[in-house]
């Protein structure tokens, strides 16, 4: 049996490169992800407002649904890995609150689910030695920038995945990998998020300086495990009238980085829904 | 700019709301400014993060009207970096709370470009709703 696994929306529309990518990564590894059989949207914010218990609804149910699938449940987006892992902190922590939501649902969720994010299964479950023996098409020299944005890490108190001033996970992943990690300052700078739809422009000038950055310290391909990074660092790259301008840098989800290197069948690396095209850079490997 | 400061506003219904929401009590804040120094987004802002508790300390509800309080992309660097453990992100979810229950929506899809619409994740547009209307 495969460790149970929540896609979320965007996983499963806009972000499909990620799931397929993911979910080949993962069976090559014999981390065999299984979907939850009965799912919906987490919310996509943890609420942060304490005199309104009714966003915490969608992600107690999340949690119910993977409690009816086994003890843990399995994350790649780093949205929804964020929301479900706080929500599952605040409802251990306050009894009274998980009482009050199981009236609501008329479900029983208990309280203790593992929300796991798949890159936290790969180094704990598998470790970083175990996946370097898994790679037949080592990286060698590719200069990759590990960018880990603000959910995957914060805050501490709740997520405590990695450092969340000095993280290493994804540098871990990029050597395992064979190839080379890129420090940059602002790889844990935020991209702007869901400004995107209200002050894209601002979003805009967070994303480029990002880009700006890695290039600057010798990337030539951006790593993350968030789908709303991907995107808000990938589109203002894309092709526009005044046609390209030659810094352009691919932005890609760490799977499908392992896909590569773990010499998967190209189709599911997914990497044809980029606005950067990696495939040329990754081809030259 | 001239303040008036009186006990009735620093301990005021104002104060009270933006407490009972955040979880926070403004007054552990002593602005050393380390949220306004580490904020990504604060080019955009038109009161430093810092400003913007010391105003509510204040009991300044004026401070609705500052751009800060939507610009706070919720990023969580601040609250990982205060020295006195004030969780600001939270404070900038109170004060959005308290102008969304006033019935003011700060989200219009319509205003986007179709194009970037069209592409944009699902969870930025969930996100949105989230944090802009209600």
């Amino acid at each position: 049996m495969g460790i149970p696994y929540y896609p979320g929306c965007t996983l499963s529309t806009k972000a499909k490169n990620y799931d397929r990518s993911g979910r080949a990564v993962a069976a090559a590894l014999g981390l065999e992800l299984e979907e939850l059989p009965e799912w919906q949207c987490c919310g996509a914010t943890f609420p942060l407002m304490l005199d309104d218990s009714m966003a915490l609804i969608a992600p107690t149910r999340v949690l119910y649904q993977a409690q009816q699938a086994g003890e843990r449940v399995a994350t790649l987006c780093a949205i929804c890995f964020n929301v479900l892992r706080r929500s599952q902190a605040l409802l251990k922590r306050d009894p009274e609150m998980l009482e009050r939501i199981n009236w609501f649902t008329e479900q029983e969720y208990r309280g203790d689910v593992h929300v796991a994010h798949f890159l936290e299964i790969l180094r704990d479950d598998l470790g970083w030695e175990a996946l370097a023996e898994r790679v037949v098409r080592p990286l060698t020299g590719l200069r990759v920038a590990p960018y880990y944005g603000c959910l995957l890490l914060r805050p501490y108190e709740e997520i405590g995945l990695d450092d969340p001033e000095d993280p290493v996970i994804l540098h871990d992943l990029v050597r395992a990998l064979g190839a080379e990690p890129v420090d940059f300052p602002y790889n844990i700078e935020c991209c702007g998020s869901y400004l995107t739809v209200r002050d894209p422009q601002v979003s805009e000038t967070l994303s480029k300086d990002i880009v700006a950055s890695a290039r600057e310290h010798g990337a030539q391909v951006i790593i993350t495990a968030c789908p709303l990074c991907q995107f808000n660092l990938d589109y203002p790259q894309r092709e526009t009238e005044a046609g390209r301008t030659g810094n352009e840098i691919p932005v890609l989800y760490f799977t499908q980085l392992m896909a590569v290197a773990l010499g998967l069948p190209e189709e599911s690396w997914g990497m044809g829904e980029h606005y950067v095209d990696p495939r040329p850079l990754l081809n030259e490997q | 700019m001239r303040i008036q400061i009186s006990i009735d506003k620093v301990r005021g219904p104002f104060v009270r709301q933006v407490e009972e929401i955040s979880g926070q009590n403004l007054l552990a804040c002593n602005q050393c400014g380390k949220c306004s120094a580490g904020c990504p987004v604060v080019a955009a802002m038109d009161l430093l993060p810092s400003q913007v508790i010391r105003m509510a300390q204040l009991g300044m509800e004026e401070v609705l009207e500052s751009n800060t309080i939507w610009i706070c992309a919720s990023c969580l660097t601040c609250v990982t970096r205060c020295p006195k453990g004030v969780d600001l992100p939270r404070l900038m979810e109170a004060l959005r709370q308290v102008s969304l229950r006033q019935g003011v929506a700060k989200l219009d899809l319509n205003a986007l470009p179709p194009e970037l619409l069209r592409e944009v994740p699902q969870l930025a547009i969930v996100g949105g709703f989230r944090k802009y209307m209600r």
